[in-house]
């Protein structure tokens, strides 16, 4: 179905948005916007402007989707015919087992942090599978994806392997990044994964970078196949950092296929986005700079899903960026050294209480789409993926001292010519991992 | 993998280049034969005295190896083309975009202004404003952007309009620049080239004279070099553009002038090599960039005095060659660096701890390091002049250093 045609109609103006403090400011900052006719089913507030300069008013426009989302089964609401399913029932499979591989590997990956096997920072995804599922999902191995410390599922849903995530996290020799990386420094040249970031903001360049090398490509180097698209997810503080701004500026002035992915799960560790943020909308800011804000319901994977697409082939027409804003939760602390203390068991539950996994599951299983015994054998496959990743990781060798040196530099000449004469990475030390550079 | 590959002038530049002796004793004229001439990448016109140690017995006018005396020479008998060394990077950057259509330039106002020191003039023309990128104000994301291109394949030189502007870019250059191809295991590789006119200029005032090399010079994974000379200015700038490493490429203010002539074959420098500027047996002079004219201007003085300098342009300035470092230590026993860098934790600094490391036993005399003052660069004429180094404290130490 083509929401696009009907629903990008001319700008209305309207009163300017609608502001944070007009509100009650309660931990729940977009409930206001759901409560509307209970016959709204779709959440996705899509805005389109007008590319000739100077920009109009960012305006909120209401849309009926016809398909039933996931949380309106969840509410009670059964879909009259399976016609008009948003999903086919392979599509459904995939994205099903899509998250139960992001949430068993992180439920895995606390299990062997607390046991040991990893160390440092941890960030776990529990919660927010449905946008990684939702987007990367969509897209073609060729096209990239650029995420934060958060990156695990990320790096599972671009086709990385299990195995090669946890090795990585084991800091073992077989990882995606050789050891190197850890759990925050995703990246997988095969699979188009280029990080992995610790500091929040520091990635959104360089995946306007990688945006800006596809439409390169296609410009100037004349590649006509060339219609990659990129992804950058991050979060709901580094939307407070400059990086941001001048991306989305950069982005939208030079109409970049790149996907601004904001995974607002309303907490940077311990700091309300309504504490830190003068006006909590994301999406809004995506229209001051000309480009297209959306907001989404980040805990329902088709809903977002259908935003995804549409943002997808915009890029990939050429038509610029996207700034998607998901509403979403992450059911853990910020890391597993974060005790959690600030956050409001009752919103906790409210969210657990969307799950999702379970919201999928639900929605397949009332649509007739599988039932339960195929969801299960999946889980089960899934078990035994992971079970295969750890003991795989187990079994894989330490770094040894030898690949201590070897990839500082693309080119080793780098490390300079030695007294000697030679230049240093001649040494036989060098390949030993002992050589003085 | 890159290979680096090492240009060589034309041979018969070296038999023309008469007007390039320095000889303080007549003998050594006789002495030459060809195979004095050290054919090292970079050195062109800079035959080996092989007998300098006995003390001149005329006024010696010109002291340095390679300057042009282009009012003596008729500019159609020489090889080469004259130009100025904004022109030579140009020229550089031109040659490199024309040989790989991955090479792109991003940087503010290089593209339809033609770059702040023109060094970009003419190639958005010709290439097109993709390629020669007006980036708005935002030197940390257009660095990233610039990171993020070459991790997918491009290969960007990324300019900042002032050095001291990419303090804004530290984030990228540091964290991103010099980590991610090592925190990825090996698979993405980043050959950037970024580059920019730093050093203290005429009366800039504070913020626009900085030496960021002594702020970069740590970061694992980056290569810094300086270039000084309108020759070693192109081949430095070619041979960033095919290295596959990140490469800082620090210009100065006040070098984009200078006139000299370079050859018209093309030539690509070593990035790791250091430049013999001027071979001495008394003392090693190492220097780069802007302070290489004041210490040439002090070697005038010091050969007249009977002094025979041994003066090295390091050009690299990570990693330090300390090949022709150590042997010209072994040679005279006796350094002086004199570089533009403050005092504390500059290149100066970190050279004198290489050295101190290496050739510790080949040393005479504690290594003397004159750099600029810790001090905010101010704005008045005479204040500035005395937070750099003069060509008459270059005297004064090698005086010291050599009692």
């Amino acid at each position: 179905m083509s929401f696009s045609a009907t629903n990008f109609a001319q700008p209305r103006p309207v009163p300017v948005g609608i502001r944070s403090n007009e509100k009650s400011l309660s931990s729940d900052p977009f409930r206001f916007r759901f409560r509307g006719s209970p016959s709204f089913l779709g959440s996705p507030h899509s805005l389109r402007f007008n590319p000739t300069p100077p920009l109009k008013l960012a305006i909120p426009h209401s849309r009926r989707s016809p398909a039933a989302a996931v949380t309106d089964v969840s509410n009670g609401k059964m879909v009259k015919s399976s016609a008009n399913m948003l999903i086919t029932k392979e599509e459904g499979l995939e994205l099903y087992e899509d998250m139960i591989l992001g949430r068993f590997f992180e439920d895995m990956c606390a299990q062997m942090y607390y046991r040991g096997k990893m160390f440092g920072f941890v960030h776990l995804y529990n919660g927010q599978e449905a946008v990684s599922t939702g987007f990367i999902k969509l897209l073609k191995k060729e096209d990239t994806v650029v995420s934060t410390y958060r990156d695990h599922v990320h790096a599972l849903s671009k086709g990385v392997p299990a195995r090669a995530v946890m090795s990585e996290l084991f800091g073992k020799a077989t990882g995606c990044c050789r050891g190197q990386g850890g759990s925050m420094h995703m990246f997988s040249k095969e699979h188009n994964l280029i990080g992995g970031f610790a500091f929040i903001g520091e990635g959104i360049p360089v995946a306007t970078g990688a945006a800006f090398s596809s439409k390169y490509r296609r410009e100037v180097l004349k590649e006509a196949s060339a219609d990659h698209v990129t992804l950058a997810f991050f979060g709901d503080g580094t939307c407070n950092n400059g990086q941001f701004y001048e991306c989305l500026n950069m982005a939208a002035l030079w109409k970049l296929p790149i996907i601004f992915v904001v995974e607002n799960n309303l907490w940077a560790i311990g700091m309300s986005h309504l504490r830190a943020t003068s006006d909590p909308e994301i999406w809004k800011k995506g229209p001051a700079f000309g480009m297209a804000g959306v907001h989404v319901d980040g805990m329902d994977v088709l809903k977002v899903r259908e935003v995804a697409k549409e943002a997808i082939e915009r890029a990939r027409r050429g038509d610029g960026p996207t700034l998607v804003e998901c509403e979403t939760y992450r059911f853990r602390g910020h890391s597993l050294a974060d005790p959690d203390e600030l956050r409001d068991p009752a919103e906790k539950a409210r969210y657990a209480a969307r799950d999702p996994i379970s919201a999928l599951k639900k929605y397949m299983i009332e649509n007739k789409l599988a039932n339960e015994q195929e969801l299960k054998s999946i889980e089960k496959k899934i078990d035994e993926v992971l079970d295969d990743a750890v003991e795989y990781s187990d079994e894989s060798p330490l770094p040894p001292r030898s690949q201590l040196l070897e990839n500082v530099f693309a080119d080793p000449k780098g490390f300079g010519i030695g007294p000697d004469g030679k230049y240093r990475c001649e040494d036989p030390k060098f390949t030993q991992g002992t050589a003085h550079v | 993998m890159a290979t680096l590959f090492q240009g060589l002038p034309s041979s018969t530049a070296f038999s023309s280049s008469n007007k390039f002796n320095h000889a303080p004793a007549p003998t050594s004229f006789s002495e030459r034969k060809s195979s004095i001439v050290t054919v090292r990448s970079d050195a062109r016109w800079s035959p080996v005295l092989n007998s300098a140690t006995h003390k001149p017995q005329r006024l010696i006018t010109n002291a340095v190896a390679t300057k042009a005396d282009s009012s003596l020479a008729s500019t159609s008998s020489k090889p080469g083309h004259e130009l100025l060394l904004f022109e030579a990077l140009r020229e550089g950057l031109e040659e490199e975009m024309e040989r790989d259509p991955c090479v792109c330039v991003m940087g503010e106002d290089v593209g339809h202004y033609g770059g702040s020191y023109k060094v970009t003039k003419g190639l958005a023309t010709k290439f097109g404003d993709l390629r020669v990128l007006d980036t708005p104000i935002a030197e940390n994301s257009f660095t990233g952007m610039g990171i993020g291109a070459a991790m997918t394949g491009l290969r960007p030189i990324i300019e900042g309009m002032n050095m001291g502007f990419l303090l804004l870019a530290f984030n990228q250059i540091s964290n991103n620049c010099g980590m991610l191809h090592y925190t990825s295991g090996g698979q993405f590789k980043i050959p950037v080239v970024i580059r920019g006119p730093g050093g203290v200029g005429r009366q800039l005032g504070a913020e626009h004279s900085q030496r960021l090399e002594s702020y970069f010079q740590s970061i694992p994974g980056i290569q810094m070099v300086a270039c000084s000379t309108p020759y070693n200015a192109k081949g430095l700038m070619k041979a960033a553009i095919r290295s596959e490493n990140p490469v800082i490429l620090f210009e100065h203010v006040l070098l984009y002038n200078l006139k000299d002539r370079i050859p018209d074959e093309e030539y690509v420098l070593s990035l790791e090599e250091a430049e013999m500027v001027r071979p001495g047996e008394h003392v090693t002079i190492l220097t780069y960039s802007r302070m290489r004219y004041h210490v040439m201007q002090a070697a005038k003085t010091l050969v007249n005095k009977g002094y025979d300098p041994e003066v090295i342009d390091i050009r690299s300035l990570k990693p330090f060659d300390l090949h022709t470092i150590g042997k010209s230590v072994k040679k005279t026993h006796r350094v002086l660096i004199v570089e533009e860098c403050m005092r504390t934790g500059g290149i100066g600094a970190s050279l004198t701890a290489a050295i101190t490391e290496n050739f510790n036993d080949d040393l005479d005399a504690p290594i003397v390091c004159l750099s600029s003052q810790d001090v905010p660069t101010p704005y008045a004429g005479t204040l500035e002049e005395w937070t750099v180094v003069q060509p008459a404290q270059i005297v004064t130490a090698v005086e010291q250093l050599c009692q």
